[in-house]
């Protein structure tokens, strides 16, 4: 039972990566590092090619959308500390493919890839609202969710539960 | 509402304590709430419309959008940090008599979120007449809550229900000027005095704080 | 009749454009933003120029609360997400941590789910077409629907015991086995269905009125569509035929026989007429899954993971140990991040999960697809009347809480 399932993500993801053979091979640069597990690839790529990997993407493998911009904190001890996680799909050929690139604390700048998927505006600035994560060239980055003059951001490891102080008085 | 206030000035309190029955039955009988449907209990109070459990029998027959419209405010759903100076502002713009339910465990007391971006409470921010537990309520329990407010206006007096605009009501549009209500009180007073419960009965589950 | 300024006449043609435009704050209370949206109108006349919305009144800080919660106890949190389709919330949480355990669930269990998520898109599309057509006009609708939904939530609570708030499904399986007398009550409720789906479509497909209302307005074209990542019947009434059971099968979906409906006209008349389709599809599937359900388990076999019977525990030593240390401890998952996807009824909800060994989660994200359908609401609505913004606003089917979260 358990070889069948493997076999099927297998085969979910042997496309996916000769997609990744074929990035390394255009620039050996774009690529850091190929993860292969649960039926699902990741690709690691370095903070300042993630535009030209996304284009390359876009144009040559057809990942017209953009699923999801995931933010994340691996840890306040950790570094780099934060990861960006960007999920492609392709309504040609159906695949799913992860792109995701680790940025440490001291800096937390990364380019926009607005000027690919438009659907990427409200992702980023929900990434920086909720971790701090600044896109350059994002036509309009201001908090999405929090209120607009709420003090740090919330989805830090270093950010309490409960917040600050009890709703009661201002 | 002009009316009633002169009445009530005019009159000897023996005749305004048997105009109250009468005002009163007015006024729990065609109690119509402001559409204030935040979240899933929302869906719950649409359920309680609707033609199976029909609110419109008790009196609620229209919600009307406009606050300065309505009687009563049905908040139903949990109270973000950003919405609640809307929520107050909605309540400010209700004219008297005005009523305010607490409509599921969120609004009554932050519910399962016990988080950084929930208000824990809803009479933190307005005072509360009536509390619907549930998660959501079912609508035959939203029903009891509005029978029993219609039970608790039956009890009112007409002279305190004045429409006068206080200061407090005008200060709460300016920012940084929360009224303190008595969810507030009881927060403030238990944390001066130490008293983690200011309930008179213990409860028998004790709250875990964490996970 | 040339118009004048200064004319003594107490009635002033005014036949200009109007010099300067209005911003209108349609606020966070209003009837027909279903929910807690304000949206920020920049108006010439009653021309919409630009529509900004402005979430997050109803941020709850969910993913948050995840990651202080264990695995189990974070299935309570996503029925309040988006509260109008919970079984699908709850499907993909509990999905994505079996694709980090590598679960295998049951047929019987798939079947389930499959059944009990079709009869929640149905209920779904209740409440989108009862507020759509109420905000447009029509009322008898609204209560048309919700007496059908009120069915639905019946057989919901009987399963589950909760009307809108289920969690029914578990982390290799479901909570518990069907109740007896539930295939003959659903049975009795998709015979009735057909009859109330020719009702509505009596109501207001022929309608005038509903046309000239839906016809034309917030138009998005196929390629705007997927570049702003729409997605379920606002992508296919753009045309563009791409649905999750579709493209990345779950649950077993590649086993049931339904078409996806598209509409090439891209505006709300597409996506209304693409949401009473798929009513009549999920009616299909609902049939299909009731005639396949045979008896057997409905939890996977993984008794760390999985709760044992309540007769199991009372009798049999390990299942009592396997139940304590499930409840109080958690039981930990593998590190690793999964990314998975279901189709629910409001387009294609995603949750991506890292887990890093341990009982809690590390991080998990909910891309909701309401947060993303909102997003493009400026570009379907520049250029249409402020009363079109309404009819818009319910054909995107947007849920807050899915999209503040």
């Amino acid at each position: 039972m358990a070889e069948t399932l493997e076999t099927q993500q297998n085969s979910v993801t042997a496309p996916l990566v000769e997609i990744a053979d074929a990035l390394k091979k255009q620039n050996s640069g774009w690529l850091a590092e190929v993860k292969d597990a649960l039926g699902e690839v990741t690709l690691i790529v370095p903070n300042a090619f993630i535009v030209d990997v996304c284009w390359f993407l876009k144009t040559r493998y057809q990942f017209d959308f953009l699923s999801d911009i995931c933010g994340g904190d691996r840890g306040v001890e950790e570094d780099p500390r934060f990861e960006v996680n960007y999920h492609l799909f392709s309504t040609k050929t159906y695949y799913r493919l992860r792109l995701k690139v680790l940025l440490s604390e001291d800096a937390v700048h990364i380019p926009t890839v607005t000027n690919i998927w438009r659907t990427a505006n409200w992702h980023e600035r929900e990434t920086y609202d909720m971790f701090g994560v600044i896109f350059d060239g994002h036509p309009d980055l201001r908090r999405i969710l929090l209120p607009s003059d709420f003090d740090g951001h919330a989805l830090r490891k270093d950010y309490p539960l409960r917040g600050f102080e009890p709703y009661s008085l201002s | 509402m002009g009316l009633e206030n002169k009445l009530v000035d005019s009159l000897p309190e023996i005749l305004t304590v048997q105009l109250d029955a009468v005002v009163n039955w007015a006024r729990k009988s065609s109690l119509w709430p402001a559409t204030f449907g935040l979240a899933c209990c929302a869906i719950e109070m649409m359920n309680t419309v609707s033609a199976r459990n029909d609110l419109s029998r008790f009196g609620a027959e229209t919600f009307r959008a406009s606050p300065r419209q309505a009687d009563v405010m049905i908040v139903s759903g949990r109270v973000a940090r950003k919405m609640a100076p809307v929520v107050r502002r909605i309540y400010d713009q209700m004219p008297e008599p005005k009523w305010v339910i607490s409509m599921g465990a969120c609004a009554t007391s932050g519910g399962v979120f016990d988080n950084y971006a929930i208000v824990q409470g809803v009479d933190k921010i307005v005072p509360v007449d009536i509390y619907v537990p549930g998660c959501p309520p079912r609508p035959e329990m939203l029903i009891h809550g509005i029978m029993m407010l219609q039970d608790k206006i039956m009890k009112e007096r007409m002279r305190d229900r004045r429409d006068v605009p206080t200061a407090e009501a005008r200060d709460s549009i300016s920012l940084g000027t929360m009224p303190v209500t008595l969810g507030t009180q009881l927060e403030e007073d238990s944390a001066r005095t130490g008293v983690t419960r200011p309930y008179t009965i213990a409860s028998r589950h004790e709250r875990r704080r964490s996970s | 009749m040339t118009p004048t300024l200064g004319t003594n006449s107490p009635f002033e043609v005014l036949d200009r454009p109007l010099e300067s435009q209005m911003t209108l704050s349609m606020g966070p209370q209003h009837p027909s933003t279903h929910g807690v949206l304000r949206l920020e109108l920049v108006l010439d006349g009653e021309m919409v120029v630009k529509a900004v919305p402005d979430i997050g009144y109803l941020h709850t800080g969910m993913e948050k609360l995840f990651e202080y919660k264990k695995y189990q106890q974070g299935i309570v949190i996503t029925d309040r997400m988006d509260y109008l389709n919970p079984l699908g919330n709850n499907l993909v949480y509990v999905m994505a941590a079996e694709k980090l355990l590598q679960l295998e669930i049951p047929e019987r269990a798939q079947t389930i789910r499959v059944l009990m998520c079709e009869l929640q898109r149905i209920a779904s599309h209740m409440v989108w077409l009862g507020t759509h057509a109420l905000d447009i006009g029509a009322m008898t609708v609204f209560f048309f629907c919700f007496r059908q939904r009120e069915k639905i939530l019946n057989l919901i609570e009987a399963c589950s015991g909760g009307r809108m708030t289920p969690s029914y499904f578990r982390i290799g399986g479901i909570m518990m086995d069907l109740p007896a007398g539930f295939e003959k009550r659903c049975k009795q409720f998709l015979a009735d269905f057909p009859a109330a789906l020719d009702q509505f479509n009596t109501l207001l497909s022929g309608n005038t009125i509903f046309h000239s209302r839906t016809q034309g307005i917030g138009i998005i074209n196929a390629e705007d569509a997927i570049d702003w990542g729409l997605s379920g019947p606002c992508l296919r009434g753009s045309g563009v035929a791409i649905d999750v059971r579709r493209t990345n099968p779950y649950s077993s979906y590649e086993t049931y026989d339904f078409e996806i409906p598209v509409e090439d006209s891209c505006d709300v008349w597409a996506r209304y007429m693409v949401r009473m389709r798929e009513l009549k599809e999920s009616w299909k599937i609902c049939n299909q899954a009731l005639a396949r359900l045979k008896p057997g388990p409905v939890k996977a076999d993984a008794p760390k993971v999985v709760l044992p019977d309540r007769e199991d525990m009372k009798t049999h030593m390990d299942a009592l140990i396997h139940h304590f240390l499930i409840v109080t401890e958690g039981f930990n998952i593998p590190a690793g991040e999964v990314y998975h996807v279901i189709e629910a009824s409001k387009g294609e909800i995603g949750v991506y999960m890292k887990s890093d060994g341990g009982p809690k989660p590390a991080r998990v994200h909910f891309r909701g697809p309401s947060f993303v359908n909102l997003s493009a609401l400026p570009v379907m609505s520049e250029g249409e009347m402020v009363a079109d913004v309404v009819a818009i606003i319910g054909s995107l089917d947007i849920v807050l809480g899915e999209i503040d979260r």
